[in-house]
């Protein structure tokens, strides 16, 4: 147990910071620990948690994605016009806005792969074309989602928020066993040494490529969520949920120089990034001098993360960091 | 042994960068069962022909036929399928992943898929047999030692169960007692019947493993014969094309009456250094030898300011010094140079040109101009850079000519005492008799030269005085006659000193 604390250090602090702070936020909620409270707390980190998620892809391959908000703002607008009507109507709705968040992630891997160009150049250029054809598809936000499944997906069952539910179905059903194939080591191999991975014989052309795709995919699935959230299409939520993506992964103990941190630690920055403002809400302090606390607070949780280097006695281990 | 048929056999072989021809028309072959050992300098062909049979690059003419039959391997993964195992001089393993993850990556049959654990005990029995006990699967791969990294690679190269086994450099990192038990373990796969190429600068090594010797030179294969048939010397005029009188530089008769450059008293540091005293006296080589990891790098570390908490005295020209960081450590009133472990990421900036990677130590430095090239051109000269022009990137140079690099960098500054972690790994004869020239000629003109080696051949012939290092401590200072090669192995595993415990040891 302790070992696997000490190798996962990044996790353990974000998680520990995230239960403080949440923590903090019931306590100070004017309603108390209640069902809506935690619901509507979860499905706003939720949407945050999977576009980090679709940042930590990127990053993990030693990359990053600009066009992480993009294709939640695409694939949003497709599915107000797709998520309605009969059921088998939906489904196919549900799949294709899927498929048009990987085929993005697809088309940004071709091009950093086979163009040999960066991927911020690369993403920084994919993300304006997304948020094109999404403002072509909804000039102005509207469109409607069917409210059942929306009411399904964004409550709770049992009094558990389903956000939550769908959160540790993510970790245990996909992380972890995704964690044990090769393409999830091949990851992180790729991030944390090219050269080392090509020389084992890794494609890493075709682990790059899926590393991009699966952030399109979990982009895809942060536009769908957010479908649900607001049942509604709006093509302009693309900038800040790209920031907010990278803050949260940084926050999560992911490194973006590549091949450290890992899915739960990008899902537990963006709750924390999420109850941070949820509490600024709460809290009473002056509206406009919020997102000078939110700074300061975020500062904080990112040098507790890295205050052991302090404790390092050869400083050439420093710059392993 | 010649009438058994060819593993791999690599037929009229060349493969061109551009002008430069790495390898010209070379016909070579492996067969079953046999330890192959490949010679040459750096840049003789060697690291090119390796790269090739293990489908790093694809050849510009020839061809390369595996048990008689024509192949085109297209990349790494091809290669390993195949059973061509290499174990890179430069490590493979990713240093974020744990050991167990790395061994499950390469194993045979892993692809994107789920991985299969199989062949991980094999992996742990190959670790165990050659000292490597102590390393947990747990543990991060960042966190291991050098030595420790490449008893993991070796690990990893045989449990993917080789037909053809290359090690390229495998054990330059090891220490001898080690090496052995490597060298025990590679038989036992040659008399299984695996084909193994190997790849050494070590010639006790060679002769303690080679079946058969192809020497290169130029890119050509000059000749293979059986071990035994030629003696140290006719391979070293094979290698080199001219003939090298003597690896080392005559010895001067030590003095050890010299003035002290540099003295430590009682230096420790935490665990791993406890109360270290020695002195560095002018015109004198000090060896530091021992096995790897016992606090002889962490002793030039903290000399140069770079641990944190070190305790007990350094004693400079008399005074007593306080030495905080590399940047304090080369002023001119303290002198010290440090000649880093790993000359590939801590001794130079991969990307920068030669101009500028020989301007990094004197950059800053009072009455020196660093963009002055005459303060490097003796040292270029007498060491022979072989460049294309001092404005490519030092990523264009051979190990060999970086390690001048490195060395040219530092002597700029005319340091006082010279601090050098193990400077000849990896290098070919011809570089080492250079670099060893240019120590004893420092010497001569009143540098003190503190020299750590894991090649105890460098400590009986170059040093003056050697220290051998065991858990941190000095457990003994030889000098003269005493420097043996048995003393120092004996001294190093903290046997005993007598040479007669020795030899019981032995046949216990």
């Amino acid at each position: 147990m302790l070992d696997y604390m000490r190798s996962n250090r990044r996790e353990v602090i974000a998680a520990i910071v995230l239960v403080v702070l949440l923590g903090t936020y019931l306590g100070t909620h004017p309603s108390g620990a209640s069902t809506y409270v935690m619901t509507i707390w979860a499905n706003q980190a939720m949407i945050l948690g999977l576009a980090a998620i679709a940042q930590f892809f990127a990053v993990v391959v030693r990359g990053i994605d600009l066009s992480v908000g993009a294709v939640m703002a695409l694939t949003n607008t497709i599915a107000s016009y797709l998520l309605d009507g009969s059921a088998i109507g939906i489904s196919m709705g549900i799949v294709a806005v899927l498929l048009a968040g990987a085929a993005c992630g697809l088309i940004n891997g071709l091009l950093i792969v086979y163009g040999r160009i960066q991927p911020i150049v690369v993403t920084l250029a994919t993300a304006s074309i997304f948020v094109g054809l999404a403002l072509l598809l909804r000039p102005t936000p509207g469109g409607a989602i069917n409210y059942d499944l929306a009411d399904a997906i964004t409550l709770d069952v049992l009094g558990i928020p389903t956000a939550l539910i769908i959160t540790a179905v993510l970790i245990f059903g996909f992380w972890l066993p995704f964690r044990r194939t090769g393409l999830g080591l091949g990851l992180y191999a790729l991030g944390s040494s090219e050269q080392a991975a090509f020389q084992s014989g890794i494609d890493t052309k075709t682990v790059r490529i899926s590393a991009f795709v699966l952030a399109g995919l979990f982009g895809g699935l942060a536009g769908l969520f957010y479908s649900f959230v607001t049942t509604t299409g709006d093509a302009g939520i693309a900038a800040n949920f790209t920031l907010n993506s990278i803050a949260a992964v940084v926050l999560g103990g992911v490194l973006l120089r590549g091949g450290v941190g890992s899915l739960v630690g990008a899902l537990a920055g963006a709750f924390i990034l999420k109850t941070i403002a949820s509490l600024m809400f709460f809290s009473g302090i002056p509206s406009l001098a919020q997102p000078l606390f939110e700074g300061m607070i975020l500062a904080l949780a990112i040098a507790i993360g890295g205050a052991d280097v302090l404790r390092v006695r050869n400083r050439l281990e420093v710059f392993g960091r | 042994m010649t009438t058994t048929h060819n593993y791999l056999e690599m037929r009229g072989i060349s493969k061109h960068f551009g002008a430069t021809k790495a390898l010209d028309g070379v016909n070579f072959s492996c067969v079953p069962g046999e330890i192959h050992a490949v010679l040459g300098e750096n840049g003789a062909g060697k690291s090119t022909l390796m790269k090739l049979i293990s489908g790093l690059f694809k050849p510009t003419s020839g061809d390369i036929l595996l048990e008689g039959k024509k192949i085109d391997l297209k990349s790494p993964k091809m290669a390993r399928e195949l059973g061509l195992i290499c174990m890179f001089q430069e490590l493979s393993l990713v240093p974020d992943l744990t050991v167990r993850e790395n061994l499950l990556l390469s194993a045979r049959g892993s692809g994107l898929g789920w991985l299969k654990s199989d062949s991980l005990d094999l992996a742990r029995d190959v670790l165990d047999q050659i000292d490597g006990e102590d390393i947990l699967f747990s543990q991060r791969v960042a966190d291991l030692t050098l030595p420790a990294r490449q008893q993991v690679e070796i690990a990893k190269a045989i449990m993917m169960r080789p037909k053809l086994l290359i090690l390229d450099e495998a054990t330059s990192a090891l220490n001898s007692s080690v090496v052995e038990k490597v060298f025990t373990r590679v038989r036992q796969e040659r008399d299984s019947g695996t084909s193994i190429l190997f790849i050494s600068h070590r010639f006790h090594e060679i002769e303690a493993l080679a079946d058969r010797i192809s020497v290169f030179r130029n890119g050509q294969c000059v000749d293979t014969f059986a071990q035994g048939e030629h003696d140290y010397g006719e391979i070293i005029d094979m290698m080199v094309g001219q003939k090298i009188d003597e690896l080392f530089p005559p010895k001067p008769a030590p003095n050890k009456d010299a003035p002290a450059a540099l003295q430590i008293e009682d230096f420790s540091w935490g665990d791993e250094l406890k109360s270290i005293s020695l002195t560095a006296r002018k015109g004198q080589i000090t060896g530091l030898g021992g096995l790897d990891g016992q606090g002889q790098n962490k002793l030039l570390l903290g000399l140069f300011g770079l641990l944190k908490k070190t305790q007990g005295r350094v004693i400079i020209s008399d005074k007593h010094v306080d030495i905080r960081s590399p940047g304090h450590a080369k002023k001119a009133e303290i002198g010290l140079a440090l000649i880093p472990e790993d000359r590939k990421t801590e001794g130079l900036i991969q990307d920068q040109t030669i101009a500028e990677n020989l301007q990094l130590a004197a950059l800053g430095a009072k009455d020196l101009d660093a963009k002055d090239p005459s303060l490097y051109a003796a040292s270029l000269d007498q060491l022979e850079l072989k460049h294309g022009g001092l404005d490519l990137a030092v990523s264009s140079l051979s190990g060999g000519n970086q390690q001048k690099v490195v060395l040219a960098k530092w002597l700029a500054l005319k340091p006082k005492c010279l601090l050098l972690a193990d400077p000849t790994r990896g290098i070919d004869v011809k570089t080492k008799t250079q670099i060893y020239a240019i120590l004893r000629k420092l010497a001569d003109q009143g540098t003190a030269i503190i020299l750590l080696s894991t090649d105890y051949e460098e400590l009986i012939h170059l040093c003056d005085e050697t220290h051998i290092f065991y858990d941190g401590e000095i457990v003994s200072s030889l000098e003269g006659d005493q420097m043996t090669a048995q003393n120092i192995i004996a001294a190093s595993m903290n046997i005993s000193t007598g040479s007669d415990t020795v030899s019981e040891a032995r046949h216990a």
